[in-house]
């Protein structure tokens, strides 16, 4: 195989791994809404199922995640293809991470702020969008990036469910080159590009649009 | 239900000989790489130049790829430069090396977060800046990073599951070896979801419990 | 006409009675300054008022209007200010955002309008130049006077002051005042809790003293604060003479 061939096919690879990475994201980042929501302002029996979920979730391993939906649905009847078995359990799994960081930056807007907007009459809603939210929003913007790069770093995983991704084509390139030495190390370059872009763009984005008092607090969690 | 309490019974010795394997790599993984974990925070916060610039190589590089990526490193790689390693070596090496980089930065947190003013009062009693670093800043910092560890074990035992992908006879691998025979896939994975779940939740209240145990007061 | 009327409030955390029966009226245009030690409940009687805090028992009134009780409490909070020890100005927001969202959001001006009546207003406390700087980037009299600016763009018929100036620089601390007894001269009904018994005598109608979650005398500054009728009063005028 020469070299522009695996560069190609290593090259659709990592679109896949992308397109798992984005769209199981964004799945996650809704389901973290609702959760985050139910979590602080839901009432007792929503706090509890909420904090199950979550619970639950962040203890079981995302390959066990993908095995339950991908082998063990079928016996219900329910089929998904690797590549949507893969996304869903990246998805599910990151809602779980996801949720807690909404949770600690909407609890992380101080008392202060929401005294202040309801002394100028606001109600509940009113507080919520025009106050709260645009605050949690930039408390969230770096944990979420470094969850964002967790996510993409865990599609290696569908490896283990057959999908084609950045992984499996190396591991395919591998077995016909006997190369695995040059071919993983190029993989994980590719990994450590897309990951270290990420960061370097969002740090970028986000100093570009900080505002003074919300600095870009580039922590990884 | 009945079914599944069945199967999680026939299956139940065969996961406990995989849990053996888990915590195996989870706690040596977590031994070592807390060594590594030590050195490389230091040095990426005490560091010149040169240790200073490698150790953040290191961990950015770690931590910019993903674990599974380093394991087909050791595991299906490394043999070509002549080293071959054993499954259980090769995982519990990858996830040592792993683990450390992140230890690394947990620690080097709570250096930062321990008062510069500790480093100043050191220093100016007559301490060499070695002597400051292990004496003081150290054991402070230590303690600050407990939390972190609780986590970073979790991570480890969910993530020591991509040894099965590797061969290591771990929980994951035992689970899909009965599963293999019986055909109880959910059944099967199922039960091995609530015993990590169970797992996870002793460690959680284990690790809360040292917390309180050692919580600097005031702290 | 009262704008304002409390009439046996009480409040309790827990076991701790903080607010033991209180009650008094304010005038339209009357500036009161409640005075009274650490921890004596002035504050929690502030945001009993605006129900930032629920009472658990007693009547308030606004310009008659019975707030206690009131299913929607926002409705009266738009008519009274309220100015924050600690500022708490929208950390999100620009100054002129601060002042704008108020008569934007909740009493839905136009954004012209708004800007407008937030414009006028920061001009009110000088700060007009600063209108597009975000609070991180003032120091803490201009936060407080955005936070006053913020309060009267609402064009509240009462405003409540906690310790205006308890969390300035010593140097800081007349340009906020200045500005009070300003909005005191142009006849805004004000009630103040505040240790500036200077700025008390200066500007006060009446002023209050509390202990315990009680009222132990009020009057006009020149008696109270020169012949107190009660021997609380005294000490604590004593006391803070001295510490001073
Ligand atoms: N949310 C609360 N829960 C329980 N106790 C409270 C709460 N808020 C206030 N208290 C208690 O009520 C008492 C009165 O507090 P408050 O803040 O009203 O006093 P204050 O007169 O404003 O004092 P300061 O001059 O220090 O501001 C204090 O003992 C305080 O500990
Ligand atoms: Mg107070």
């Amino acid at each position: 195989m020469d070299f522009l061939s695996t560069l190609k096919v290593l090259l659709d690879g990592t679109i896949v791994t992308v397109e798992l990475t984005v769209t199981s994201f964004i799945i996650a980042f809704s389901m973290a809404i609702v959760v985050s929501l139910a979590q602080v302002y839901g009432n007792t029996p929503l706090k509890v199922i909420a904090t199950i979920y979550e619970r639950i979730l962040r203890s079981i391993p995302l390959l066990v995640v993908m095995f339950i939906l991908f082998f063990g649905l079928p016996s219900f009847g329910i089929r998904f293809d690797p590549f949507t078995a893969a996304i869903l359990s990246l998805g599910l799994c990151s809602s779980a991470y996801q949720s807690q960081i909404f949770r600690g930056a909407i609890l992380s807007v101080p008392k202060g702020q929401i005294l202040a907007a309801q002394s100028i009459g606001m109600n509940g809603r009113q507080t919520f969008f025009h106050i709260t939210l645009p605050q949690a929003l930039r408390f969230a913007v770096a944990p979420l990036t470094n969850e964002f790069t967790i996510v993409l770093k865990d599609t290696s995983f569908a490896y283990a469910l057959g999908v084609t991704e950045l992984l499996r084509e190396g591991t395919y390139i591998v077995s016909t080159t006997y190369e695995p030495l040059l071919i993983y190390l190029f993989c994980a370059a590719i990994y450590f590009t897309v990951t270290f872009s990420t960061n370097t763009v969002v740090k970028r984005v986000e100093k570009k649009f900080a505002l003074p008092g919300f600095e870009f607090r580039g922590e990884r969690a | 239900m009945i079914n599944f309490i069945n199967v999680f019974v026939n299956a139940f010795p065969f996961l406990m000989n995989g849990l053996v394997f888990t915590m195996e790599l989870a706690l040596s993984s977590i031994a070592i790489g807390f060594v590594i974990g030590i050195i490389v925070g230091i040095s990426r916060s005490y560091g010149k130049r040169f240790s200073y610039t490698l150790s953040t190589i290191f961990v950015e590089v770690i931590r910019g790829t993903p674990l599974l990526v380093q394991l087909f490193i050791f595991y299906f790689a490394f043999p070509q430069i002549g080293i071959s390693l054993s499954p259980i070596t090769a995982s519990i090496i990858s996830f040592s090396i792993n683990s450390g980089a992140y230890q690394a930065e947990y620690i080097r947190g709570a250096i930062q977060s321990v008062d510069t003013g500790q480093m100043k009062a050191a220093l100016s009693i007559g301490m060499t800046k070695w002597q400051a670093i292990m004496r003081i800043v150290m054991p402070q910092a230590l303690i600050k990073v407990i939390p972190s560890w609780t986590n970073e074990f979790v991570y480890l035992i969910k993530y020591t599951s991509v040894a099965y992908l590797v061969g290591v006879p771990e929980l994951m691998a035992e689970g899909e070896f009965v599963a293999s025979r019986n055909f109880e896939f959910m059944n099967v994975f199922l039960s091995v979801a609530i015993i990590y779940l169970a797992i996870v939740m002793i460690i959680t209240w284990g690790f809360s419990r040292i917390e309180k145990m050692v919580r600097m007061p005031g702290v | 006409m009262k704008v304002l009327e409390i009439k046996n409030l009480k409040k309790r955390y827990g076991e701790k009675e903080i607010i033991k029966g209180i009650s008094f009226e304010m005038e339209k245009g009357e500036t009161v300054v409640v005075i009274g030690p650490s921890g004596t409940g002035k504050s929690t009687m502030l945001m009993c008022i605006n129900r930032l805090t629920e009472p658990d028992a007693g009547e308030i009134y606004l310009n008659g209007k019975q707030i206690t009780g009131s299913k929607h409490p926002e409705v009266f909070r738009q008519k009274i200010g309220m100015v924050f020890q600690e500022f708490n100005l929208f950390n999100h927001l620009t100054v002129l955002n601060n002042v704008m969202i108020g008569p934007m959001r909740v009493k839905k001006f136009s954004r012209e309008k708004a800007e407008n009546v937030a414009k006028e207003n920061l001009k009110r406390v000088g700060l007009e130049l600063q209108m597009h700087a975000y609070p991180a980037q003032l120091s803490g009299g201009q936060k407080q006077r955005v936070g006053i600016a913020r309060a009267l763009a609402m064009e509240p018929d009462l405003i409540l002051f906690d310790e205006p100036t308890s969390a300035l620089d010593p140097e800081l601390v007349g340009e906020v005042l200045e500005v009070i007894k300003k909005l005191a001269k142009e006849g805004m009904t004000m009630l103040i809790v505040t240790h500036e018994i200077g700025f008390a005598k200066d500007v006060a109608d009446r002023i209050i003293f509390m202990e315990n979650g009680e009222i132990i005398e009020e009057g006009i500054p020149s008696v109270m604060l020169n012949s107190p009728s009660q021997e609380r009063t005294r000490q604590f005028l004593a006391k803070f003479m001295e510490g001073r």
